[in-house]
Order: structure tokens, then C-alpha cells, then sequence
């Protein structure tokens, strides 16, 4: 990607990332104690730790303009958080989007003025990448808490399955004997 | 049937706004999704409970069915309550809105809905009181805040008193102390007038009451499963175990919740308090009439518990024990160490327990005459009355995790420390403002530890879990320990989603692993049957 538009990116990183975690937090019921926002112990407020240091993360890894995987860590974080909240699916991948939008108002004059357009585009693109591994992700949380709900009735009636004869167990297969080559 | 869902046109993706409506918390009614809430109680459990309004309902439908004049029904009742509980009253009056507590409880911290803020959830059930009960709500009204009782105000309280487990982290910081637990307890009790339990709660109460324990286990279930445990552990160590059942003379009762005896890992806790009972040549017995610890009337409503609850000492007298000893479990000890003794005491026909392996008499259940296995193993540990083999525990880092009850409501903090240090090589605390007092709960408590709700059980102990997750990066820490049946029960769902390869385990289940027994064979696997660091069992 251009250098330039990176590097005028780098510059705004700091007030993109505000306006991204306002948008992300603007998504939680009112509350006038701006608690998501302003309490910074990691421990006392999770969500807005994994918000602020996630959001930052991505961004970092998107002006590096290096491999997109380092940012994966990040995404997962705080999908795993969006996934069990009380959002519709669009509602809570849309933070991803909303990047988009603000990048494009605060970066508005510098692109105009250095002509790199096709710059915005290419990191709009990144942006989409990052929007199809999220979806990857948010589903896989969602399935996975339909699998919990029956990881945990297994849980539950493995011992009288036991008793009732009813198990049987599967041996692991072993590596060593696997056809290693079916074609 | 589940509401239909309305794909939106491209065009209207676009439109989405993001940003929440602003509405006063008053003008917010609540929504009913999917995997937020638990199933309404069952028509035949209140039949058998003999609750009021028994009926088949959903908490999805409009109508919850219930019966005309709720209303006087509801404010009678926090009429009874403010004459009958002085706390209740002093609840109601004293909060002076000064957040402490606000941004104390963990639904509130993994939701950031302000209506889980322990003094708005009190607000929710307090604005009615100032309505009906206050002159300056009753003239001033929503100016003094004080709000009219309708049914979205119940149905309110319905989606709000099931999603606060009662496990008192607000109350640790309220200057004024007010338990809001006993706020929710109170809610409860009212939305429980009108039928309004969750099926999570009077099922396991139901079965409680006709059974004698929450899942329903009947005599022959409970010999049936502990012998199963019994053979499990002649397998593993070669000694065969030989625990009674209703023994009458027996020195001492065992009571536990009924989830150590069925399903995984509680039934690995239940075969560590065999073996060490055994080891220890303890005259004890098991019951099967009280075979339930814990107490989901609790839950309920005040009676509900009391009526649940008496059959402990009243098999105690029975069978003519000397004292009884309590398994690892949460809210069951709330209830015997501040509860029971008010309810049925003085349990005079009773002695004050005393370690007959120690001779360490029990001054602080002189009352209850009922001690917790932790406080006992903690004694042994002490006076170094156990053989006990760390080295098997090596494959495991420890963390542990305070269930509310055991340490907010009877103080018992170290015991548990003292017992996994003596058997386990690698301990690591989760830093200090999510333990001791100030743990944070599994999200399950209070009777929400259903399946239905899987995604409010997810967000209550995100807290939890999230500070797992600092221990596990940080030192590697594979295993949740804790003292608590319903902590065994749900947190291995929240580990496996937040933290995928943490276990969970009962503390004295690291007891039986560590503790090496007389005459036992050289054991080659755990309490799992997974092989022991450098023995290769099953391989």
C-alpha cells in the first residue's frame, strides 16, 4: 500500500481508534456512567478492556500493513464477547463496517488533497478480509453454545449411560495403522 | 414457537442504527430472547410444591396467564414482607444512590445494561414500594420515583431477579451494607405468588420435596451410584471402600448436594470424600432421605427452604449422629450457616463437632453443629494426619476460583488454600480484586444454571473467566478449582468457551488423587482414569 496513506493513517490512529471504540460501546444500552468507557482495570471491566485493546490491536496491525492472522487474536477476543450479547448478528459485526466510515470522514481532506483514492480502496478491501474471518468466527461461537447446552447433558447422564450399559467406548484410532494416502 | 424472523433488504442493512434508543429506564420494557432466559416454571412442580397459580406458560407469549387482581396480590405481599423482614424494610429506605455497588456485579460488568446494576435492580422493585408505601410517592409519583405495578413492571422483575444470582459481591462494597440478595430473595418471593418461578428452580425443589434431593435420586440410585464410585476406586487404588448408608449409631452424618452424585466432575469429588473418610477410619454414614445439600427453595421463597431444609436435623435425630459434615457445595452453605439454626435449632440432641482424628473441637459451629469438609480436611492438613503424594497433581496448574457462598457468606477463605497448597505442586491466585471477598461468581448461581440460558450464563461469568484467562497466559494454569456443586456443574461450559483446555475440579477430588492410602497398589491413573505424570496407565 501507499506510503502515504499510511502514514497519514498512523497519524490519525489515535482518534480513529476513540471514534471506533465510541461507535463499538454507543451499540450498549444508555448509561450515564460511562462505565464501559472509563473504568481501566482489566479485571473490573473485561468488556471495555478487550474493546479498547482489541480495537487498537487491528488498527495497529492494519497500518503495519503486515500479515493479517496477528489481528485474528484481536477479532476473536471480541467476537467472543459480541457473540453472547444481546445483539442480532448484523448488530454485532457491524463495529467492522463502522470502521470504514469513519476512516473515509477522517481522512476526507487528506485523500482528497494527495489523490489517493485507490489507497482508500485498497484498504477497504483489508477491512473486508477482516469482515470474512469475523464471520467465520462469530458463527463458530454461536455453535459453539449449542454445543455446551449438550457437552453439559452429556455431562450430566454419563454416568447412568454408564450404568445402563448404554456406553460404549470408541477406542482412539490409531495414527500409525491410518492409510496415510487414499488416492 | 420462535418469533419469526424478517430478513431485511439490502437497502435496510445500510439503515441500521446503531446507537440504542435513549429511553429512561422506566420507559424501557424488557424483551424476552432466545437463550437470555429460563423456562417458566412447570404447572405440575407448583402442584407438588403447592405454589400458586400452577399453569403451563412461556415466558415468550404475552400472556403469562396470570390470574385478575395480581396486583393487590403483589403489593399484600410486600406489605407482609416490610412487617415481617426488618431488612427488607431498612433495604428499601436506606440505598442513597451512591454507586458503589453499581459497577460490582458481573451481569452488569458483561452486559453494560444499567438495569443489572445492583441499586437499579433494587430500583426496580423499590420504585413500586415508594408508590404504595411512601407519602412522598404517593403524591409526588415518578417526580419522587416512584412507578404504578403493571405488567410489564412484573415481567420486569421476572427477566431481573432470574438474571442476579445472588452471590453478594455488591454488598461487599455497599457502605450501608445492604444484601441485595435478599432484595432478589424478596423479589422472588413475590413474582412466586403469581406462579412466577423458573423451571431450573421448582423442578429440582419438586424433587427435592418428593425425593429428598434436587435430581431426583431415589434410595436405591444413590447406593447404586456410590457403589459404582466404590468399584471405580478399588479399580484405581485396589482398596475397596465401604461406606454405609442410614446407619443408625453412626457418629457422624454426611450430607452433600446430590450433584456429586451424578455427572462429571462432581462424582469425582464424591469418590475423594469416600476415600478420605475411609482412610481416616471415620464412623460415618451416609443418608438417603437427606441426600440433598443444597436448597433450591431457597431460591424460592423463605418457607420453601425451611421446608426443604428440615429433614437434615430431623435425620440427624433420627439416626442418632453425634454431628454432621457438609460436602462442597455454594449456596447450601449460606443456608446452614445462617439460616438453618433459626429455622429448626437449637439442634440440642447434637454435640458440638469435634475432629475425633485432631480432637479439634469446632467452636465456630457450636450452634449448627455442622462443619464444612474443607474446615475438616483443613484440621487433618494442619496436624499432618495425611499421607499425601503432590507429585500426582504435577500434570495440573491450579487456580481457585471462591465460590460465593463458602467465602462471602461464612468466611471460608483459607481452608480451601491450605488444602490444594498441601496437594498440589503449582498454585496460582487470579489477582486480588476477583477472589476472597471480592470473587467474582461462575454466572450460574441462584438456580440459572439451566442450559436454555447458555448465553446469560456465558455473559454472568465472562468476570470469571476473564481473569482465568490472565492466570492461563500468564502461568500456564489448566485447572478451576472451587467448592462448589453448581460451580462444578457450570463451569466447564464456561471454560470451554472462554478458556478452551481449562478443566474444572473439586478441591477434595485433588485430595483423593494426592492422598496415598494404606495398602494401596501403585496407582497409575487419577480419579478420571487419565494417566499420572510418568506412569502411562493407559498407554
Amino acid at each position: 500500500m501507499d506510503i502515504k496513506f499510511n502514514e497519514i493513517l498512523k497519524e490519525k490512529k489515535s482518534t480513529i481508534s476513540k471514534r471506533w471504540l465510541d461507535t463499538m460501546i454507543a451499540s450498549y444500552p444508555k448509561d450515564d456512567s460511562g462505565f464501559l468507557m472509563s473504568q481501566k482495570d482489566r479485571f473490573a471491566n473485561p468488556v471495555g478492556y478487550t474493546f479498547t485493546k482489541g480495537l487498537d490491536g487491528i488498527l495497529e496491525v492494519l497500518i503495519k500493513d503486515e500479515d493479517s492472522a496477528e489481528s485474528l487474536q484481536f477479532l476473536n477476543d471480541i467476537i467472543k464477547v459480541r457473540a453472547i450479547q444481546d445483539f442480532t448478528p448484523a448488530k454485532a459485526m457491524a463495529f467492522i463496517f463502522q470502521l470504514k466510515t469513519i476512516v473515509r470522514e477522517e481522512l476526507r481532506k487528506e485523500i482528497r488533497q494527495n489523490q489517493i483514492y485507490v489507497e482508500l480502496l485498497e484498504f477497504e478491501s483489508k477491512i473486508d478480509d477482516l469482515a470474512l474471518n469475523a464471520f467465520d468466527i462469530y458463527v463458530k461461537c454461536r455453535e459453539q453454545i449449542y454445543e455446551l447446552r449438550t457437552d453439559e447433558l452429556k455431562r450430566m447422564t454419563f454416568t447412568l449411560l454408564k450404568k445402563a450399559n448404554l456406553m460404549s467406548e470408541i477406542p482412539d484410532p490409531d495414527p500409525e495403522s491410518e492409510p496415510k494416502d487414499q488416492n | 414457537m420462535a418469533p419469526k424472523v424478517k430478513l431485511p433488504k439490502p437497502g435496510e442493512l445500510s439503515k441500521i442504527e446503531f446507537k440504542n434508543p435513549a429511553t429512561d429506564w422506566m420507559d424501557t420494557p424488557v424483551e424476552f430472547k432466545p437463550g437470555t432466559y429460563c423456562w417458566g416454571a412447570k404447572e405440575k412442580d407448583l402442584l407438588t410444591l403447592g405454589l400458586p397459580n400452577p399453569r403451563q406458560w412461556s415466558p415468550a407469549d404475552e400472556d403469562w396467564k396470570i390470574p385478575d387482581g395480581w396486583e393487590s396480590t403483589i403489593i399484600e405481599g410486600i406489605a407482609e414482607r416490610l412487617s415481617k423482614y426488618r431488612s427488607f424494610k431498612v433495604f428499601m429506605d436506606i440505598c442513597v444512590r451512591c454507586g458503589a455497588c453499581a459497577d460490582k456485579c458481573h451481569f452488569y460488568i458483561a452486559t453494560g445494561d444499567p438495569k443489572n446494576m445492583p441499586v437499579l435492580r433494587a430500583e426496580l422493585l423499590r420504585s413500586v414500594y415508594k408508590k404504595y408505601f411512601t407519602k412522598s410517592g404517593k403524591f409526588l409519583g415518578r417526580l419522587a420515583g416512584a412507578r404504578e405495578l403493571n405488567m410489564d413492571v412484573l415481567k420486569e422483575w421476572w427477566s431481573y431477579f432470574f438474571q442476579c444470582t445472588e452471590c453478594r459481591r455488591c454488598s461487599v462494597f455497599c457502605p450501608y451494607g445492604i444484601d441485595q440478595a435478599e432484595v432478589t430473595i424478596i423479589g422472588r418471593e413475590l413474582l412466586n405468588l403469581v406462579g412466577l418461578n423458573i423451571d431450573w428452580i421448582a423442578g429440582p425443589a419438586a424433587a427435592c420435596y418428593m425425593k429428598g434431593n434436587h435430581l431426583g435420586l431415589e434410595p436405591h440410585a444413590i447406593t447404586g451410584n456410590i457403589e459404582s464410585m466404590v468399584d471405580d476406586i478399588e479399580d484405581i487404588t485396589g482398596i475397596r471402600v465401604n461406606p454405609t448408608f442410614n446407619r443408625k449409631g453412626a457418629e457422624i452424618m454426611f450430607v452433600t448436594p446430590s450433584g456429586d452424585l451424578l455427572g462429571e466432575p462432581g462424582i469425582q469429588t464424591c469418590m475423594g470424600y469416600l476415600m478420605l473418610f475411609h482412610e481416616l477410619g471415620l464412623d460415618y454414614t451416609w443418608s438417603t432421605y437427606a441426600s440433598e445439600g443444597g436448597n433450591f427453595g431457597f431460591f424460592t421463597s423463605n418457607d420453601m427452604a425451611k421446608r426443604l431444609n428440615y429433614k437434615i436435623y430431623a435425620e440427624a435425630k433420627r439416626l442418632g449422629v453425634k454431628y454432621i459434615i457438609g460436602g462442597e457445595c455454594g449456596h447450601m452453605w449460606r443456608v446452614l450457616n445462617q439460616y438453618m439454626d433459626t429455622w429448626h435449632g437449637p439442634a440440642d440432641f447434637l454435640e458440638v463437632p469435634v475432629s475425633p482424628i485432631t480432637g479439634t473441637v469446632f467452636e465456630n459451629a457450636k450452634s449448627t453443629k455442622m462443619i464444612h469438609i474443607s474446615e475438616f480436611t483443613a484440621d487433618l492438613i494442619k496436624h499432618k494426619k495425611l499421607n499425601l503424594d503432590p507429585s500426582r497433581n504435577d500434570h495440573l496448574k491450579v487456580t481457585y476460583h471462591d465460590s460465593c457462598n463458602p467465602s462471602r457468606g461464612m468466611g471460608l477463605l483459607d481452608e480451601p488454600r491450605e488444602i490444594i497448597k498441601a496437594v498440589c505442586n503449582n498454585f496460582y491466585e487470579m489477582p486480588e480484586n476477583t477472589i476472597r471477598e471480592k470473587t467474582f461468581c461462575c454466572g450460574s448461581g441462584s438456580g440459572l444454571n439451566a442450559s436454555e440460558n447458555m448465553e446469560q450464563r456465558m455473559r454472568g461469568g465472562f468476570p470469571r473467566a476473564n481473569a482465568v484467562k490472565y492466570v492461563r497466559e500468564k502461568h500456564g494454569v489448566n485447572m478451576l478449582a472451587n467448592i462448589c456443586a453448581v460451580d462444578r456443574a457450570a463451569l466447564p461450559a464456561l471454560m470451554d468457551y472462554w478458556n478452551p483446555g481449562v478443566g474444572v475440579t473439586g478441591v477434595t477430588e485433588l485430595v483423593g488423587n494426592a492422598l496415598v492410602m494404606k495398602g494401596e497398589k501403585e496407582r497409575t491413573t487419577n480419579l478420571r482414569f487419565e494417566d499420572l505424570p510418568g506412569k502411562g496407565g493407559n498407554e
